[in-house]
């Protein structure tokens, strides 16, 4: 719901690394999208053709790797990996259980010419 | 050419919020992010807090909302300072906003602020703030699975408020499984049951408060 503002973040990010390395143009950038980060790939594409236009990163196209949500269970340790709502172990039934995986949210790197 | 970046997205967000934490340090104020759905409750919750301890703390708010000062104005009637924060699009206050906010505010005349935040069980678990403790406000009607089907929101607190326990008699709210749901998400968080309406557990909340705040280094 506030892809806008991560949207923008994900580009400055972009944009910055471009200039460090004095590259004069940004073709790809790469994003590592946590099931649990609370972006969605869909919306930050549509901002992201919006906000790109008219910088370095004009032409930029923008790639997202996925990283699955991982839970691990406080009691028996299981790790798993949660179908749907509860969070529930599968190997003990326990609501009790950590996040160990999903929540990342980067960008992993740029492609520049 | 591929050039390695390796950035956190939300890195922005997390230097102002330390930022901002700094600031309330140095001024000796302990914060509170108080997150919900609409409508739970926590202006309720800000003023009966206000009521019981505005002879002990001098406590500042910053209101967070979509538009409007309703918040503001209900608050304000309590003798309190508040900044109303209208965030327009946004779906939650972040850590720029309050800086903003922290900015107008008269710090060294408060020891504790609120900062409530715009009504949502999603986005605002994604962004700090500063704060030193993060509280959410859980009222009954909204039911009982709201810490399954919200679970990021509940891993991220510190304490949870179940609150308009007066309505218990009228809803089928099991406040056993609740109280499961939330510890199995997060082992070491406060839960108290309260009621702004009956003044049910406000007291031991409010004590809860004074501790946490005695606990910060000043």
């Amino acid at each position: 719901m506030h892809e806008l503002s991560i949207t923008q973040n994900i580009l400055e990010i972009a944009l910055d690394k471009a200039k460090e390395i004095s590259a004069s143009k940004v073709t790809r950038v790469n994003v590592v999208v946590g099931e649990l980060s609370g972006a969605v790939g869909d919306s930050v594409q549509f901002y992201f053709d919006f906000l790109r236009k008219d910088t370095p990163a004009g032409d930029a196209t923008i790639g997202f790797t996925p990283v699955p949500a991982r839970l691990r269970c406080r009691h028996c340790h299981q790790e798993f990996r949660p179908e749907d709502i509860p969070w529930l172990c599968p190997a003990c039934d326990s609501v009790s259980v950590e996040v160990i995986g999903g929540q990342e949210l980067y960008v992993e790197s740029i492609e520049v010419a | 050419m591929k050039v390695s970046v390796l950035k956190n997205v939300m890195g922005a967000n997390e230097a102002l919020a330390a930022r901002n934490r700094e600031l309330l340090d140095r001024s000796g104020v302990f914060a509170i992010d108080l997150m919900s759905s609409p409508g739970a409750g926590k202006t309720s919750l800000i003023i009966e807090t206000v009521r019981a301890l505005k002879d002990k703390l001098r406590i500042g708010i910053i209101e967070g909302d979509i538009a409007s000062t309703i918040d503001s104005d209900r608050v304000r009637k309590e003798g309190v300072k508040v900044l109303q924060i209208n965030v327009g699009a946004e779906c939650s206050l972040d850590a720029n906003m309050v800086g903003q906010g922290l900015a107008k505010l008269p710090l060294r005349e408060f020891d504790l602020l609120f900062i409530e935040n715009v009504g949502n069980l999603i986005c605002p678990a994604e962004f700090t703030l500063g704060e030193h403790r993060r509280v959410v406000v859980l009222s009954l009607p909204e039911g009982d699975d709201k810490p399954v089907k919200y679970p990021l929101m509940f891993t991220k607190s510190d304490c949870v408020l179940l609150n308009k326990v007066d309505l218990a008699p009228h809803l089928e709210f099991n406040t056993v499984k609740v109280k499961t749901a939330i510890r199995g998400l997060n082992p070491g968080v406060k839960i108290f049951e309260i009621s702004c309406k009956t003044g049910k557990g406000v007291r031991e909340w409010c004590d809860w408060l004074v501790k946490e705040r005695q606990g910060i280094a000043r």
